[in-house]
């Protein structure tokens, strides 16, 4: 059974239909692309996987669950996390707070706690912070923990991104342009990181993706999508081949 | 001038030594010779009695006193303190350490009782001292608690003197109607004699019916933010105070009076240090973390799992419920209040501190409320233009520092309490 299940699903942004009809089936350690000229509607999808925004049609399930019209942080919590293609990192924060407030939903002390420093909440933070510290390690950031994010490089910025997702311990994870902005070297270690991310958790990933040899490369499965609507879908090589494809992104060309 | 420039950096490097713990024992030394040489050394300065605060008040009256003034701070305060902490600099280290290997409470609780005796001391020389050091205290639970909204968690809440209003009258009709006047329950039912323990009852109900109320602008919050949140936190500023003035059963706008003597300086100076510890705690948990995110960036907040609506529901519950005890608290000091306290102008000396201080700082509000309080009690004598001076002050930190004297810094007890100086010697 496919982990992640979205059917029929359309979103209007006033008079614009900017998804129409969307269906999507990932399975469990799958990688999945989607691309789209810009304005396809494929940041909208995100948005709308992620409950920030509600559809306004079509069902999407989560392990055969219902999951539209939940508020963000739930959807977050039962293991959809993402990445934002415009790095929505918390500016005044430390990389080491970014990692540490993803595990939020997590946190077993209460109020309580949270107000008068209880022994129980002083044990369960440092569980946070050394496994955040872990999870930066692993990224390669960890001589970043303690600098505000507002003064790091854009590709470290990249990086915390991924980090703070990852430290929600999702099962799907949706990486929205991940390279934008990268020059080669950081590309060939951004892949890289998603390469490992993918074999060592054991993740679903959702790649939305311009630069075509990063989504050729990593991806088993492609979507495209052009006006909101999906126009085909398959392996690598079929989409590199498909006369509709090929037509959109020359279409952009003309257009743009 | 080098050797001016070496000769600041050395002194600075040696003070920089001085664990707080020896800050503290300098402040104790130099009260205690105030509280006995005070006087004798005001006269011979010919000064008419001790200054009452740290000389700006007299300056302000007597300009031509300002050299007697500054030389009595100097002999009183400066001399005594410099001397002593930096004399004393291997002790004071070695005390602290030997401190410091106590359980963390232990240590917290000694530094805390050398600070109550200081500012006790202190306080002792006239009441006039006494009622500005409440005050001050109370300024700082104001600061503080407004700060995690406006600070930590960056909306713009101008509710802040409706939630101290509530908190004022709620604990203020708890104990009149209890142990004083039975005109408003009927008659009085319990002795005096209680009034200390059922005191924090008092406050605690203030401190939750003001919370209360900040749920009438906590939950428009979840769907607006920035002006629009400030005029609704405006507006219920201004129910709050119309609801008072028109409850004839609290006397509306002439006031209530007569509140019992309770507010003493060690139980103000208590809850002062309960709420900035808790507030101290929370901002500093993970929990407490998330209204930086709500702050920063509410959209990925919520994508990352954190639960906004709780995490606004939390900040303003719980910044009003210190506000609510810093009302009662401030109705028992002055024992007396009226709705028109609670208004405008009250709103702009809390905002002046907190933006002064800096934002999303605890050491921020404690300076910018000791700060702003001590600079209004010593500026009273030139009446309006106060109110040019203090404003004027708060341009020049806005232009120079637009998020206050110190913000975006943790207080971190554990670090401000270690010695400064490892005991071989070097720092
Ligand atoms: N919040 C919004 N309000 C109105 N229109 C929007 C909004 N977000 C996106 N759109 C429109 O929806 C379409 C799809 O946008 P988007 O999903 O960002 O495209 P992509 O990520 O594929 O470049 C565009 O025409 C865009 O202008
Ligand atoms: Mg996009």
């Amino acid at each position: 059974m496919p982990i992640l299940r979205v059917h029929g699903m359309s979103h209007d942004f006033g008079g614009l239909r900017a998804v129409q009809d969307y269906r999507l089936e990932i399975e469990t350690g799958q990688i999945r692309g989607l691309i789209g000229p810009n304005g396809a509607g494929k940041t909208t999808i995100f948005n709308l996987l992620t409950g920030i925004y509600t559809p306004t049609a079509g069902e999407i399930l989560l392990d055969g669950r219902r999951i539209n019209g939940l508020p963000a942080h739930r959807i977050a919590s039962m293991g959809i996390s993402r990445t934002f293609q415009n790095l929505l990192l918390w500016r005044h924060m430390t990389v080491l707070e970014h990692v540490k407030l993803a595990h939020y939903s997590k946190i077993r002390y209460g109020l309580f706690g949270a107000f008068f420093g209880t022994p129980g909440r002083n044990r369960e933070e440092a569980e946070i912070e050394e496994k955040a510290l872990r999870l930066l390690d692993r990224m390669g950031i960890r001589h970043l923990a303690e600098q505000v994010v507002l003064n790091l490089p854009y590709g470290a910025q990249r990086r915390v991104e991924m980090a703070r997702a990852l430290a929600t311990e999702p099962r799907i994870l949706l990486l929205d342009e991940p390279t934008a902005g990268m020059n080669p070297e950081e590309l060939v270690q951004i892949m890289e990181i998603i390469r490992r991310v993918h074999g060592e958790f054991g993740l679903s990933i959702l790649l939305i993706e311009h630069r075509m040899k990063v989504v050729m490369e990593l991806c088993e499965i492609i979507q495209t999508l052009d006006f909101g609507a999906v126009i085909a879908e398959g392996t690598p090589e079929e989409i590199q081949n498909n006369p509709r494809v090929i037509d959109a992104y020359l279409g952009q060309e003309r257009r743009g | 001038m080098p050797v001016m420039g070496r000769t600041i950096r050395n002194l600075r490097a040696s003070y920089s030594q001085v664990p707080l713990l020896g800050w503290l024992c300098g402040a104790l030394i130099a009260v205690t010779l105030e509280r006995f040489a005070g006087t004798p050394i005001a006269l011979a300065l010919g000064l008419p009695k001790i200054p009452a605060l740290f000389g700006l008040d007299i300056m302000l009256k007597k300009p031509i006193l300002v050299p007697n003034a500054i030389l009595y701070v100097f002999l009183v305060y400066g001399l005594p303190m410099g001397a002593t902490t930096r004399s004393s600099i291997s002790l004071t280290n070695r005390l602290a350490g030997r401190l410091f290997r106590f359980p963390i409470a232990i240590t917290v609780a000694v530094h805390l009782a050398l600070l109550y005796t200081t500012l006790h001391l202190w306080a002792g020389i006239s009441d006039y001292r006494a009622l500005v050091l409440k005050l001050t205290l109370i300024a700082v639970m104001l600061t503080l608690s407004l700060n995690v909204i406006n600070g930590y968690m960056g909306e713009f809440s101008c509710s802040h003197p409706g939630f101290m209003a509530l908190g004022a009258y709620c604990a203020s009709v708890f104990t009149v109607g209890l142990f004083v006047d039975d005109r408003l329950f009927g008659a009085v039912f319990l002795p005096p004699g209680l009034g200390p323990f059922l005191f924090p009852v008092a406050l605690i109900l203030g401190g939750f019916l003001a919370s209360f109320g900040a749920l009438f602008v906590a939950i428009p919050s979840f769907r607006t933010r920035g002006d629009y949140l400030a005029i609704i936190s405006l507006a219920f500023l201004f129910i709050v105070k119309s609801l008072i003035e028109n409850l004839e059963f609290v006397r509306g706008p002439r006031g209530l009076s007569g509140q019992p003597d309770l507010a003493d300086l060690p139980t103000v100076f208590l809850w002062t240090v309960l709420c900035v510890w808790s507030i101290n705690n929370f901002v500093r948990s993970t929990i407490g973390k998330a209204l930086n995110a709500v702050r920063d960036n509410e959209m990925a907040a919520g994508a990352m799992t954190v639960d906004t609506r709780r995490t606004k529901i939390v900040a303003f519950l719980f910044a009003a419920f210190w506000a609510g005890v810093a009302g009662g608290l401030f109705a028992h000091v002055l024992r007396y209040v009226n709705p028109s306290t609670f208004g405008i102008q009250n709103l702009a000396e809390v905002l002046a501190m907190v933006y002064f201080g800096g934002l999303n700082s605890v050491y921020g509000s404690i300076v910018g409320a000791v700060s702003i309080s001590l600079l209004g009690e010593a500026l009273r004598p030139l009446e309006i233009f106060k109110w040019i001076i203090i404003p004027l002050l708060l341009i020049l930190v806005m232009i120079f520092r637009p998020t206050g004297l110190i913000a975006f810094k943790d207080l971190d007890v554990t670090s401000l309490l270690r010695p400064k100086r490892k005991p071989g010697g070097e720092v």
